[in-house]
C-alpha cells in the first residue's frame, strides 16, 4: 500500500509548526516526542503505521477551529481521529500531518427526553452514550461490536453500523445533526434537535465521509426508548444453503426481527474453542433477534420456528434466561477475538444482496482453497453484510500480500453480484485502491467536487478513500 | 423536451445553454421557467425482488405504479410518501423521481426513517450533462460519499434523477388508531416516548391526537391496551387509515382559501409556536415535530414565531421561508455551482 511522499518542507518547518499549536492550546494538549505519539501512529488496522508531525487534543469546538484554522493556513495536512479502532486505516497519519484527535471531548450537553435526543461531544463513546440515558429507559441504537472503545466521532465519519442496524439504522439514520469544523476553521451547524432543514441534505453527506468534509464536534443523536424484552433463537444448519435461504424466507415473511447474525463452521470452531458458548456442531448457525412484551416474542419466534423448519434445521434453541441469552450471543461477540488467536486476519466488510448468500459464500470458499489461506466467515446476514476473515500469518514474508490479494478477489466478487466494498467499516486506505472496481471515473470525480466545496485545499485526510491517481491533481 | 433514455437525456443537459424547468409530475413544486424538460419518458421498474426488500425503478415512474407493485407482494414503502397534489391545487400524477427529490415523507418517518433513509442508490444527470452512480442495492453501503442521501430533497438543483432503488418494507398484518382526547402534544410525546412501537403520532383538527400501532395482530391488540392505559380517554379504532391518509396529505387544507406553512420544530416547542403563530388552524404530525399551518394570505407566519430551533417554509402562497446561515448558504452555492457550472436548475422548485 503506497501512501504520498511526505511534503519536505513541511517536515523541515516542524518545530515551529509545534510551536505555533502550543501557542494556541493548552500545554496538555499538544504531543510531538514519539514515545507519546507512538500511540497514534496506527488506527485497528495495524499492518499500516507511521508516525505523524504532531498530535492535537482539544477540549472544545473553539480549540479544533483554532487548530484547523492554523494548519490551513500553514498548509499542514490534518487527520482526524476519535478512538483509533478504524478497520480500514481511517486514522493512519503520514509523516507531514498533525492527528486532531477529539478523544477528550467527551462531555453530553443536553439529554431531552420529550424529544427523544441527546447532544453530545463527538469523543464520547458509543456505549456510553447509551450509558447516559439507560438508568432513564433509553438508548442509542447503532451499535458497532467496537462500541465500548469506538467514539461517537468516528462512527459519524465512517456510517457505522452493528448487528441491531436491521431494525433501527446505520448511523446516518439516528443522527439528527452536528457541529463541523470545516478546515478553514469555520464553523457550521447543520441539521439540529429536529427533523430536518432547509437546503441540500449536508448533514447526509458529511455522515460517512470518513473526516474529509471536515471536524465534527458535537452530534444531536436519536435515542429511543428501550424494548420491553428481547430474546434470541439460534439455529444449525447442516449448509450454508440452507441457512442463507432461510434468512431471505424470514425477511420476506414481514417479521422483521431486530437482528440476524451469521457464522460458518470455521468460525464456529474457532468461538468455540476461545469462547466455550456451547454452539451445535454444524455447517452453519443464525442468530435470530426479536424484541418486544413476553407475547409478542412468543409470536414472532413461532412464525420464526415455522419458517426455519422448511430449511430443515439441526438445531433451534430459544433462549429461555437471561444467562442463556448470554450465551447465545457470547461467541458472536467474541468472534474478532477468537480469531485474534488463530493468526493475524484481515476482516473484510464487502455487502451483497441476500438472495446472492449461498452462492457468494461457496465461491469464497473455491477462491480461499485457491489461494492456500483460511476465511472464517460471521456476518450481519439480514442485511447481506459480510465479514470474511482472512486468517495470515504477518511473520512469514509474502502472507500479508497473499492475504490482501484474495480480499481484493473477494470484494470484486461482492461489486460483481451487485453488492458494494464496504457496507459499515469505510473504504480508509484499505480499500481505496479498489474504489476503481465499484465506480466509473466520473462516479468518483463528482464525490471529488464535493470535498472541494468543504476543503478546496484538500487538506483533511487526504489521502484517503480515492484511489492516489484519482486524487493526485488535487492534493497539489 | 422528453427524453426516452438516460443517454438522451445526458445530450440534451450538455447541449443546452438556458435554464431548464425539470418535471416529475408536476405536483409538487412549480417548475420554474425555463425549457421543459419531462421525465416521463424514464419510466419502469427495473428490478424488484421481494426476498431481498429492494425495488430498483426509473425516476418517471407514477408513485401510484410502485405502491401498486409493492402491495401485490405485501410489501410497502415504508416512508408513506405524500400526495400533495389537492392541497397544492395542481392535478399532475406523482413520481417516484419526485418524492426523491422532495425527501417526501408522511407520518411513519417517526419510526421507519424519511424517504432519504430508504433510498439506497441513485443514478442521475448532472448540470454538466455526466450521469453519476452512487449508492447501489443493497441495504449497508459506505463505499465513498453519499450523494444518494445529497440528492434525496435536492428539489432537481443539482442534476435530474434518473433512477431510484429503495429498501422496501413489509405491508403490517393488522394496523390500529388511537383517538386521544385532550393535550395533543402531551399524549404524543407520551407515546413516542414509550416501547410499544408507534408508527405514528398527529393530531386532526375535529379530532384529537391519532396515535398508530402495526404489525403482527396479536402484538397490535397487547400494544394499543398498553398505550389505551397510558392515554386517558384514548379509543382504540380498528385500522383508521383515512385519519393517516389526510394527515400524510394535509387534506384538511385542500380547497380552503389561505396560505399554508410547513414548520419543522421539536415538539416541546410545538404548543408555544401553535399559540404564537396567529393562523386559521393546524395540523401536527412526527409527534409534533411537524406542524401544518393555514393562515390568511400574506400572514407574515415567520416574525410571528419569532426564534425557535427548527424551520419555516410557506408551500402555498408566496414564496417564503427562513433563511439558512451564511455558513449553510455558502456550502450549498458551492454544490450547485460544482454540479450545475451553467446555472442549469438554478430555477427548480427554490
Ligand atoms: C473489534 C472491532 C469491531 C468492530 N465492529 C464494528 C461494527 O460492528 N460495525 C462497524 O460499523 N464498525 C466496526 N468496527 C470499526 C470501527 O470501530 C468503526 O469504524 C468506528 O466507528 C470507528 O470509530 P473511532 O472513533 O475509533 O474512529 P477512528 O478510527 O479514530 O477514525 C475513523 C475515521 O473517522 C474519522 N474521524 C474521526 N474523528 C473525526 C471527527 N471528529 N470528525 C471527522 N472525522 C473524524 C477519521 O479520520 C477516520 O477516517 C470495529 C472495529 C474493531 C476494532
Amino acid at each position: 500500500m503506497q501512501m504520498p511522499d511526505p511534503n519536505a518542507a513541511i517536515l523541515a518547518r516542524r518545530a515551529a509548526i509545534v510551536a505555533g499549536l502550543r501557542a494556541l492550546l493548552p500545554a496538555d494538549a499538544v504531543l510531538d516526542d514519539p514515545a507519546e505519539t507512538r500511540a497514534y501512529e496506527c488506527d485497528a488496522l495495524t499492518a499500516y503505521r507511521c508516525l505523524p508531525l504532531a498530535v492535537t487534543l482539544p477540549r472544545t469546538t473553539e480549540e479544533v477551529a483554532a487548530i484547523l484554522r492554523f494548519c490551513h493556513a500553514q498548509g499542514v495536512p490534518v487527520i482526524p481521529r476519535g478512538a483509533g479502532t478504524s478497520l480500514a486505516g481511517g486514522s493512519l497519519p503520514t509523516p507531514d500531518a498533525v492527528i486532531l484527535g477529539v478523544a477528550r471531548m467527551t462531555g453530553v450537553i443536553e439529554t431531552n427526553y420529550p424529544d427523544r435526543y441527546i447532544h453530545v461531544q463527538t469523543g464520547r463513546t458509543n456505549l456510553s452514550v447509551t450509558g447516559a440515558v439507560e438508568a432513564q429507559g433509553w438508548f442509542y441504537a447503532p451499535d458497532p461490536s467496537s462500541q465500548l472503545a469506538c467514539a461517537i466521532a468516528g462512527n459519524i465519519a465512517m456510517n457505522s453500523g452493528g448487528a441491531h442496524c436491521l431494525k433501527y439504522g446505520v448511523t446516518t439514520n439516528n443522527l439528527l445533526g452536528v457541529t463541523l469544523v470545516q478546515m478553514d476553521g469555520t464553523v457550521v451547524h447543520l441539521g439540529g434537535p429536529f427533523s430536518e432543514s432547509e437546503g441540500l441534505d449536508l448533514l447526509g453527506v458529511v455522515c460517512g465521509s470518513e473526516g474529509q468534509l471536515g471536524v465534527v464536534t458535537e452530534a444531536y443523536l436519536r435515542i429511543l426508548p428501550k424494548p420491553e424484552g428481547a430474546r434470541p433463537v439460534l439455529m444449525g444448519f447442516d449448509s450454508n444453503e440452507g441457512a442463507g435461504a432461510c434468512v431471505a424466507d424470514i425477511i420476506k415473511a414481514g417479521v422483521l426481527p431486530v437482528a440476524i447474525e451469521f457464522m460458518d463452521r470455521p468460525c464456529i470452531v474457532a468461538t468455540e474453542a476461545f469462547a466455550q458458548a456451547g454452539y451445535p456442531d454444524c455447517e452453519a448457525l443464525l442468530i435470530v433477534e426479536v424484541e418486544g412484551s413476553e407475547a409478542e416474542i412468543a409470536e414472532q419466534l413461532a412464525l420464526i420456528r415455522a419458517i426455519a423448519a422448511r430449511h430443515s434445521p439441526v438445531e433451534f434453541r430459544e433462549s429461555r434466561s437471561a444467562e442463556e441469552t448470554r450465551r447465545i450471543w457470547l461467541g458472536r461477540k467474541s468472534a474478532f477475538g477468537a480469531m485474534g488467536q488463530m493468526g493475524d486476519y484481515i476482516c473484510l466488510d464487502g455487502t451483497i444482496p441476500v438472495s446472492e448468500l449461498p452462492f457468494v459464500l461457496r465461491r469464497i470458499s473455491e477462491l480461499t482453497e485457491a489461494a492456500g489461506l483460511r476465511v472464517a466467515n460471521v456476518f450481519h446476514a439480514g442485511d447481506g453484510n459480510m465479514h470474511p476473515l482472512i486468517i495470515f500469518n504477518a511473520n512469514q514474508p509474502g502472507d500479508l500480500e497473499k492475504a490482501e490479494a484474495l480480499g481484493a478477489d473477494i470484494l470484486r466478487l461482492c461489486v460483481q453480484v451487485g453488492g458494494c466494498l464496504t457496507g459499515e467499516h469505510g473504504v480508509g486506505v484499505e480499500k481505496r485502491d479498489l474504489m476503481g472496481v465499484q465506480f466509473s471515473d466520473q462516479d468518483m470525480e463528482a464525490q471529488l467536487r464535493v470535498k472541494d466545496v468543504f476543503d478546496p485545499n484538500w487538506l483533511l485526510n487526504p489521502a484517503k478513500v480515492f484511489p492516489l491517481s484519482v486524487t493526485a491533481s488535487r492534493r497539489g | 423536451m422528453q427524453p426516452q433514455s438516460e443517454e438522451e437525456l445526458a445530450e440534451m443537459v450538455r447541449s443546452a445553454d438556458a435554464p431548464l424547468a425539470l418535471r416529475g409530475g408536476a405536483t409538487r413544486h412549480g417548475p420554474g421557467a425555463g425549457l421543459a424538460l419531462e421525465t416521463g419518458g424514464l419510466s419502469g421498474i427495473s428490478l424488484y425482488e421481494p426476498g431481498a426488500l429492494t425495488l430498483v425503478v426509473r425516476a418517471g415512474t407514477p408513485l401510484d405504479q410502485v405502491e401498486a407493485a409493492l402491495a401485490a407482494e405485501h410489501q410497502q414503502l415504508a416512508f408513506e410518501p405524500p400526495r400533495l397534489g389537492p392541497l397544492l391545487g395542481r392535478d399532475g400524477v406523482s413520481t417516484i423521481g419526485g418524492v426523491a427529490a422532495t425527501n417526501a415523507s408522511g407520518p411513519r418517518r417517526v419510526q421507519a426513517g424519511a424517504c432519504r433513509d430508504a433510498m439506497i442508490g441513485i443514478r442521475f444527470v448532472d448540470g454538466r450533462g455526466e450521469v453519476i452512480r452512487n449508492g447501489g442495492r443493497v441495504m449497508k453501503n459506505v463505499t465513498g460519499y453519499d450523494l444518494v442521501k445529497l440528492l434525496a430533497g435536492s428539489r432537481g438543483r443539482l442534476g435530474v434523477i434518473t433512477e431510484l432503488a429503495f429498501k422496501l418494507a413489509p405491508r403490517p398484518e393488522r394496523v390500529v388508531t388511537l383517538i386521544v382526547p385532550g393535550d395533543p402534544v402531551a399524549a404524543m410525546t407520551k407515546a413516542l416516548g414509550s416501547p410499544y412501537d408507534v408508527t405514528g403520532a398527529g393530531y386532526l383538527p375535529g379530532i384529537g391526537a391519532i396515535v398508530r400501532v402495526e404489525g403482527l395482530s396479536a402484538s397490535v391488540t397487547y400494544r394499543a391496551e398498553r398505550l389505551a392505559a397510558l392515554l386517558p380517554g384514548a379509543e382504540i379504532v380498528e385500522g383508521g387509515q383515512d385519519h393517516w391518509a389526510a394527515l400524510r396529505d394535509v387534506l384538511p387544507f385542500a380547497g380552503q382559501v389561505g396560505d399554508v406553512w410547513r414548520v419543522i420544530c421539536r415538539p416541546s416547542d410545538a404548543t408555544a409556536l401553535i399559540e404564537r403563530a396567529g393562523a386559521e388552524a393546524h395540523l401536527m404530525d412526527w409527534g409534533g415535530g411537524l406542524i401544518w399551518f393555514l393562515t390568511e394570505p400574506d400572514h407574515d407566519l415567520r416574525t410571528a414565531l419569532g426564534s425557535f430551533q427548527g424551520h419555516a417554509i410557506r408551500i402555498r402562497g408566496a414564496k417564503d421561508h427562513l433563511p439558512l446561515s451564511p455558513q449553510v448558504q455558502a456550502l450549498n452555492q458551492g454544490l450547485y455551482h460544482q454540479f450545475d457550472p451553467k446555472g442549469l436548475f438554478a430555477q427548480q422548485g427554490a
